[in-house]
């Protein structure tokens, strides 16, 4: 890796007025930016270590119930505080279904929002890709691309964001805060990640020095906490980036839907919110023609950007899995494997 | 200093009886999950220098700037090497002096052969230094288009495959037996490039002491490393000592001189200190070998009743552009099957990669899972069982050869195997189990098969005066468990407790234990050490029986025994003497023997000799997510007399993990117009983790085999692939009534559209 400032402030406006600077670039457990750097994908100038500030490590609730988590909280931590898992379980289940043990006691709440896709053509400095130089061209058209985006793309990338967080985040209209030289601000998660267009270069709405500094869950968001699940499918059972996810969330009454959360994971460059499925499941009771009527509806966009045209027909099989799971109601203890199709199978005492 | 293996005397090590059989933990356990174990990476001599390889980023072309400006201005680099300025070499890298020495590149000249290939060394006083040293050179390339891919280029028929073995191989009208045929089936499989990943990277740290080359590498063949070492440099072997006491996995990749090896010595030659290199994760995925692709072909013919009657099995295969080495993918269908007309026949095409080598069970890997896969195929046109189907078309004889086996207990293995899984509630429809939560079940197996062979290796054996032994062999460690087996035989063979026996490998100046490979070593390197013992107690007993004053004088005839550090009479127990008080009376320190292992060439005349095994996998499929997990796996294997039941049954259940990831997971993604491996790292070329791994469960059936060799060991070191993975890709079948041709499975193929 190249030759690098580092800097280690001890508040939020110091940090920020450092890593303000071209070049700059936050540094929290760095699990996905050493590797970067390793790679020579990324060359920051500078290092703004955050790690020092406590004050971002605290999960609390607001007065009015939201739940608001700071930037540094570890994955893991997170999924394991009791009240937030009981009160948002699709939230932990899809923590808990992320990399490994060692990567979840490491990685942080905030880095996990702005973690880089996966593609391997991004990660592979000698191929082209428009994120890494813009007007390379994208050598993961035409390359392979069995694990690339069918919603939300562009010529000019089709890439995935791998987040499983963000999933169930998108789902539940959660709501990052972001403080910059020019004061704080608060965007949907939904609408932090943008879609490639013709820049891809551009992943999030943060300005240069813009950090995240916390994620908060609206207090509505717990009406779901009985019927919440995450579910991703993917090529090994623990360990691997998911093939699809989805998050699903419903609030039932008298058998009828009332409140219904979808979103979908490993599909775009961003977590997707599939608010037609939504719609469609409002007022209906969770029968299968309902569900699998939800499930076209999300994915009614969809198209191939290489060899992947599996991933839409799987993507709507695992959103009627998801919304059955959840009508069945969130389960009493943690799946040993979250997240996991095959969570249920007795006898399966593997973390995963 | 050779470095003393740090290597435990518990409790447990105590002998009960006879040492070979017992399962002992292994010694040099604790010294590796505490890190004493010192791997070659954690050598670090006085005035260490470290060097970081560049590598080519094109698979076909040459290089043709190099920015070494940028990378010396680096602080802290000291050099660039480059194929400008590398020291000579007193062989020429492409030079082919035997056959197991592979061609390598270590900067001869400014071509590039395949991606990842070194191009230039930085070397620096830190390991940042020389990391970021390597990233400035900003190579320029005049770029060839590269031929990645199993039709990209013409196929040809290769000279020989595997270790020489014929191409194209016959035994009986194959056609006409096809054509005779009341059931034909014809199948393509495909298997990908796989690479060995070990854990521990390769690495070296060499250093020149005057005239004397010393280097601390993990090597699965330290005396043939050490020939080649001494040919490429100009120097005698002894000048040479190579330090390998403990290997963080070889599977094959650490059997042969690579560039990054040399390149490291020529760096500590070119700048007179100790260098290390150590190879990068990504950087492993090309100048080390791997396993080739392979698209198998069989043709299968059998009879109403499921009676073989031919197999050919073609395989295609590829190789580098610059070395021959085919993957005998096909030779597996000689030895397993009886099917009266057998063929193989390969041809091969040249890719722009690096050479394809050995991986664990080469050939049998691959060809493995095409055949057992076939044979399924075949039970299914007949209406039989799989297991039924097998037994059925048991090979009494070897098929290819008509020889005698020198023992199978594969009827055993069959059998228990069976009946320890539940094999026969098996219903013979596809996609018939479900379980209560509504996943597709599927019961899968194969057999198992690996050749037992022998190299040749030597050993000494030295009793000393106080009555304790040592034993001493070059042998290579890779995890297997050798330092524990062959202490194990060791005592054994100079009839002593363990603890009264050192033994000593891992290092070059040792007597030549040949190579870790083909499952070989404990019974080369046993038999060696075997006959190294009994060449050392049959001196005491002509110094003990020619002596008037020892109470076994005389005894000659009747004969003497060694038991518990005592030569006793034959034909009286009760008569007898140490070890110490012999060679007390004789006025020697210490007495020494040595002894050799090799295969038999009379035995191996007369038989076929092999490992054989059956392997029972249960998977569960989601029906709609395709997703797949395997749940219960029993092998059955029967592999001669079982030293250490504990090691073995971890080699074959780490082999029988294997078999998952090459059914399920393994596979080395290229892309086909750079020829770059895009998943060059482990997170993304996908082995099997623990949540992958079910309660796999291994046993071994006893098996007597008196003509292999004198102790009648056969290998347990890569049967556990073979078998396995065609027991989960039949599974897969068997779950799901969707037959997947193309390895590793992947939900996309077992998506409800693919029915």
């Amino acid at each position: 890796m190249n030759r690098f400032d580092y800097v280690k402030p001890s508040t939020v406006a110091e940090a920020i007025a450092a890593a303000s600077a071209p070049g700059a670039t936050y540094l929290a457990a760095g699990t996905n930016l050493l590797d970067l750097m390793k790679g020579n994908v990324v060359r920051p100038a500078r290092l703004v270590d955050i790690t020092q500030l406590t004050e971002l490590t605290r999960i609390e609730t607001s007065g009015n119930g939201d739940v608001r988590i700071g930037a540094l909280v570890r994955n893991a931590d997170l999924a394991h505080e009791s009240g937030f898992a009981r009160d948002f379980p699709a939230v932990a289940e899809a923590l808990l279904s992320g990399a490994s043990a060692q990567l979840r006691n490491a990685a942080t709440a905030g880095g996990n929002l702005l973690q880089r896709t996966r593609c391997a053509y991004f990660y592979d400095a000698a191929s082209a890709c428009n994120k890494r130089t813009p007007g390379a061209g994208c050598d993961a058209r035409g390359g392979d691309s069995h694990q690339h985006a069918v919603l939300g793309w562009s010529e000019a990338c089709i890439a995935t964001n791998p987040s499983d967080f963000c999933v169930p985040l998108a789902a539940f209209d959660a709501v990052v805060e972001i403080e910059g030289v020019s004061g704080r601000r608060e965007v949907a998660l939904e609408a932090l990640h943008l879609l490639p267009g013709t820049t891809p270069e551009r992943e999030t709405v943060l300005a240069p020095g813009e950090m995240i500094v916390a994620i908060r869950l609206p207090a509505a968001a717990r009406a779901f906490a009985r019927h919440a699940r995450y579910l991703k499918v993917r090529e090994r059972n623990s360990y691997a980036f998911a093939v699809v996810s989805a998050a699903a969330g419903l609030v039932i009454e008298n058998g009828t839907i009332k409140q219904a959360r979808v979103a979908l994971g490993g599909v775009a460059a961003r977590p997707w919110r599939a608010r037609d499925a939504e719609a469609l499941l409002a007022g209906r009771p969770a029968e299968p023609d309902v569900l699998q009527q939800a499930a076209e509806a999300a994915l009614r966009e969809a198209k191939p950007s290489g060899d992947n045209a599996h991933k839409i027909p799987l993507a709507r099989s695992l959103i009627v899995r998801a919304l059955q799971a959840a009508a069945q109601g969130t389960p009493s203890r943690m799946p040993a494997l979250p997240a996991s199709p095959f969570s249920s199978i007795p006898g399966v005492l593997h973390d995963a | 200093m050779t470095p003393e293996p740090n290597l435990s005397r518990d409790p447990a090590h105590l002998r009960h009886g006879s040492n070979i059989g017992q399962s002992l933990t292994r010694v040099d356990g604790r010294a590796k999950v505490t890190g004493a174990a010192r791997y070659a990476a954690d050598n670090n001599p006085p005035g260490l220098l470290y060097a970081v390889l560049a590598v080519s980023s094109i698979a076909r072309g040459r290089v043709v700037a190099l920015d070494v400006d940028a990378a010396k201005a680096h602080p802290g680099v000291v050099e660039v090497m480059t194929s400008a300025n590398r020291p000579a070499l007193a062989a020429d890298p492409d030079g082919k002096p035997n056959p197991f020495a592979f061609r390598f590149e270590a900067l001869q000249n400014d071509r590039v052969r395949y991606a990842n290939q070194p191009i230039a060394v930085v070397i620096a006083e830190s390991l940042e230094a020389a990391t970021e040293g390597a990233a400035l050179l900003a190579p320029r390339y005049e770029a060839e288009a590269a031929h990645i891919g199993l039709d990209s280029d013409e196929a040809y028929v290769p000279p020989v495959v595997g270790m020489g073995y014929p191409a194209e191989s016959y035994h009986g009208d194959v056609e006409a037996a096809l054509a005779g045929s009341d059931r034909q089936i014809t199948a393509t499989y495909e298997t990908p490039a796989h690479y060995h990943n070990a854990m521990e990277p390769h690495a070296i740290v060499a250093e020149w002491q005057d005239e004397t080359l010393v280097i601390d590498t993990p090597t699965q063949g330290l005396v043939m490393m050490r020939g080649r070492l001494a040919e490429l440099f100009g120097i005698p072997p002894e000048s040479i000592l190579i330090r390998s006491p403990y290997l963080g996995g070889g599977f094959g990749g650490k059997g042969f001189i690579a560039g990054p090896q040399i390149l490291g010595i020529l760096a500590a030659k070119m700048l007179g200190r100790p260098v290390k290199l150590v190879v990068r994760r990504e950087q492993l995925y090309g100048p080390f070998g791997h396993r080739s692709p392979t698209r198998q072909t069989l043709q299968l013919g059998a009879s109403a009743t499921g009676q073989l009657s031919a197999i050919h099995h073609h395989a295609r295969v590829a190789t580098s552009r610059f070395e021959d080495f085919y993957e005998a993918a096909a030779h597996v269908t000689h030895t397993l099957y009886a099917a009266p007309a057998l063929a193989t026949t390969y041809d091969a095409v040249r890719m722009d990669t690096g050479t394809p080598l050995f991986v664990r069970a080469p050939g049998l890997a691959p060809g493995s899972i095409a055949l057992e896969s076939a044979v399924d195929e075949m039970a299914e046109a007949c209406g039989l069982d799989p297991l039924a189907f097998r037994v059925k078309n048991y090979a009494e004889v070897e098929p290819a050869t008509g020889k005698p086996f020198s023992s199978k207990a594969l009827r055993e293995c069959y059998t228990r195997g069976a009946e320890r899984f539940g094999w026969w509630e098996r219903p013979l429809k596809a996609r018939t189990m479900r379980d209560k939560d509504g996943f597709l079940v599927g019961w899968g197996m194969g057999t198992a098969t690996f050749h037992a062979l022998m190299f040749a290796g030597q050993a000494r054996a030295v009793i000393r005066r106080d009555g304790s032994g040592v034993v001493e062999s070059g042998a290579h460690d890779m995890g297997q468990g050798a330092w524990t087996a062959f202490a194990q035989i060791a005592a054994d063979s100079l009839a002593l407790d363990l603890d009264q026996v050192t033994f000593k490998a891992g290092t070059s100046d040792l007597p030549d234990a040949g190579i870790a490979g083909g499952s070989a070593h404990t019974a080369t390197v046993g038999t060696a050490i075997h006959n190294a013992g009994a060449a050392v107690i049959a001196k005491l007993a002509e110094l003990a029986t020619a002596d008037q004053r020892s109470p076994l004088y005389g005894a000659g005839n009747a004969g003497v025994i060694a038991r518990n550090g005592r030569l006793l009479r034959r034909d009286d127990d009760g008569r007898g003497e140490s070890y110490a008080d012999i060679l007390a009376r004789a006025g020697l320190d210490e007495i020494e023997g040595s002894g050799a292992g090799m295969p038999d060439p009379a035995a191996n005349a007369q038989y076929a000799m092999s490992s054989h095994g059956a392997v029972f996998a249960e998977v569960k499929v989601d029906p709609d997510l395709g997703q797949v997990r395997v749940t219960r796996m029993i092998g059955a294997f029967a592999a001669g007399r079982i030293i250490n039941p504990k090691l073995v049954n971890s080699q074959l259940i780490g082999g029988m993990i294997w078999g998952i990831s090459l059914a399920l997971h393994e596979e080395a993604i290229t892309d086909r117009r750079s020829g770059r491996i895009m998943n060059a790292n482990l997170g993304e070329y996908h082995v099997p983790v623990s949540a992958d791994i079910p309660a796999i469960e291994a046993f071994t059936v006893p098996e007597h085999d008196p003509f292999v060799n004198p102790l009648g060991i056969k290998g347990v070191g890569e049967i556990g692939i073979t078998g396995s993975a065609g027991a989960v890709a039949n599974a897969v079948a068997h779950a799901t009534g969707i037959r997947v041709r193309r390895f590793p499975v992947r939900i996309g193929d077992l998506l409800p559209a693919r029915r």
